[in-house]
């Protein structure tokens, strides 16, 4: 369970609060969606429940952030690592730099956790045969398109099997069927009671996979709701966020005195 | 299948690829053979799967790649006779990682760069700047450092860098990447305005309902090859769908709902509000 209480944050250099009283639950094998418009504080959250903000990246943080009811500000980050991963939005980010393949790339987590060489390889061709990228497994990791890079990011992460995952826009890049196979990919990983947080803006890609939604809007955590009901709520429009497609286009026909079957837009 | 009937795409080629080849070092074959025709005006998107060779071919129109085999022709003229430089001036190519663009301290020192090196000088290059910086809704911006804006803004600045530059060819790489509703809504502007004012916008994109709403023609591309070329109604009809799968694709959500109702092709929200309406 990773939790936030009341948390304040501010950026190192900046007076500005990014993140007003927020308080947020992540149970364990729940995926929690975080939606909000440009510059809500959707990354900052995601680096605040991770732990890299303030550890690695400065800044003040007010409230607590306690991950298994231990205070995060108090654990070094080596064993941080090993209990809360996260997913960047730009796959340059994450790439190591070290690996001279793909294969090695996503052998890299499990090998720093200090598992067994026959973990590490059946984690490996476990986690690129759930994304479907074992073409890739002897390719350099830095030459791959956008959108392969960041399939391998995920794997990556995968390989690791966090017990809480925090992902920031995890399929901005990908491919329809590349952002299917990322969403099943999480849903397996919460069924092994990973807690996981994901900040998308592709709200049909959540409303298949979420247990919960929480809308954010200049800093501050506007909705909190079980899903789907969530994604009917006002505060989305409100936020300027959009419903998902089979919301608002039924919502679309409905203003139009139009009835379709019942299960047409799922 | 070729240009959507009625749209802009009457104009005379600006962009011409015949049998284009590239290999990587390494031997990765990323593009496979493309023969591809736009003309000026033209709204043209390109999708498939990711590594399907989409980036690998739109940055041979700029020099930055250059043919393995087959020829690129620009304005009529040989891509291999002309510097990135010169072909800079006609193909402006806004990239997927915005880091990879931006370097400047200010966001107006930023846009106003590739303008420059486009030649503008004074007056006009003040004017394009800030009509760029508008367009994306960064004015109030202009005097901020480039990295203190949040991912989604550093897109529509290295967007505002592209526009300032005048090209009559935009080629946008994934522009709705991190952009909430009102950042495509103003993307969706931004096309708008540049087909409006004559200029040829192709764009890459795995957004499917973006490229059903803002463009006329879709080129479907898969392990470097053009699988599909046509309207968004042609693309993405019920028949076109194995193809769209085969290349990890799948049909926006109006046009699967259409299908599911037996109403055509209807790849927007309103041309399925349209068609149910007129049959009620």
């Amino acid at each position: 369970m990773l939790e936030l209480r009341s948390v304040y944050y501010r950026y190192p250099g900046y007076a500005r609060q990014v993140l007003l009283d927020v308080n947020l639950r992540l149970d364990d094998g729940q995926i929690v969606g975080l939606v909000g418009p440009n510059e809500a504080g959707k990354s900052t959250l995601c680096l605040v429940a991770s732990g890299l903000a303030p550890a690695s990246v400065g800044g003040v943080l007010g409230g607590e952030v306690l991950v298994d009811g231990t205070v995060m500000a108090g654990l070094p980050t080596h064993e941080l690592a090993t209990r809360v991963g996260i997913v960047f939005q730009n796959p340059n980010t994450q790439r190591s730099g070290v690996s001279g393949t793909v294969f090695e790339e996503i052998a890299l987590g499990p090998v720093n956790l200090g598992l067994p060489v026959g973990e590490t390889v059946e984690r490996t061709r476990w986690a690129m045969a759930t994304l479907r990228i074992e073409a890739l497994a002897d390719r350099n990791p830095m030459r791959l398109s956008g959108g392969q890079a960041q399939l391998v990011a995920i794997a990556s992460i995968l390989a690791m099997r966090p017990r809480h995952l925090v992902l920031d826009e995890p399929t901005a890049q990908l491919d329809p069927e590349g952002s299917r196979l990322v969403g099943d990919a999480l849903r397996a990983l919460a069924g092994t009671g990973t807690a996981l947080l994901i900040a998308e803006h592709k709200v049909d890609l959540l409303d298949t996979i979420c247990d919960r939604l929480i809308v954010i809007d200049a800093g501050r955590i506007v909705l909190d709701d079980r899903a789907p009901a969530a994604f009917e709520s006002p505060v989305l429009e409100a936020a300027g966020v959009e419903a998902p497609s089979r919301i608002r286009l039924g919502r679309a026909l409905a203003a139009r005195g139009i009835t379709i079957p019942e299960g047409a837009l799922a | 299948m070729s240009g959507a009937p009625g749209s802009a795409g009457d104009g005379p080629p600006v962009i011409r690829c015949e049998g284009l080849v590239h290999v990587y070092p390494g031997g990765v074959r990323a593009v496979d053979g493309v023969d591809l025709e736009i003309r000026a005006g033209e709204r043209v998107a390109i999708i498939g799967q990711n590594g399907s060779g989409k980036t690998s071919l739109v940055l041979h129109w700029n020099g930055l790649l250059r043919p393995t085999e087959g020829l690129v022709l620009i304005d009529g003229a040989d891509a291999a006779e002309r510097r990135v430089a010169q072909l800079a001036r006609t193909v402006g190519i806004e990239f997927q990682d915005p880091d990879r663009q931006i370097f400047a301290g200010r966001c107006r020192t930023e846009v106003a760069f590739g303008a420059r090196n486009a030649g503008l000088r004074g007056g006009a290059l003040e004017a394009a700047v800030d009509g760029a910086l508008e367009a994306v809704g960064l004015t109030d911006a202009a005097d901020t450092n480039p990295y203190d804006l949040g991912y989604s803004r550093r897109k529509l600045l290295a967007l505002a860098g592209i526009l300032a530059m005048g090209t009559p060819v935009v080629v946008l790489d994934e522009p709705t990447t991190g952009q909430d509703a009102r950042g495509v809504a103003r993307i969706q502007q931004v096309v708008a305005d540049l087909a409006d004012a004559g200029r040829t916008v192709v764009t890459i994109s795995h957004d499917m309902r973006f490229v059903a709403e803002t463009f006329d023609r879709v080129v479907v591309m898969g392990t470097g090859k053009v699988l599909l070329d046509g309207t968004s109604a042609q693309v993405f009809a019920e028949a076109a769908w194995p193809t769209l799968h085969s290349t990890f694709l799948e049909p926006p959500v109006a046009s699967r709902v259409g299908a599911r109702l037996r109403v055509g092709s209807t790849p927007t929200e309103s041309a399925l509000v349209d068609v149910l309406t007129g049959r009620t």
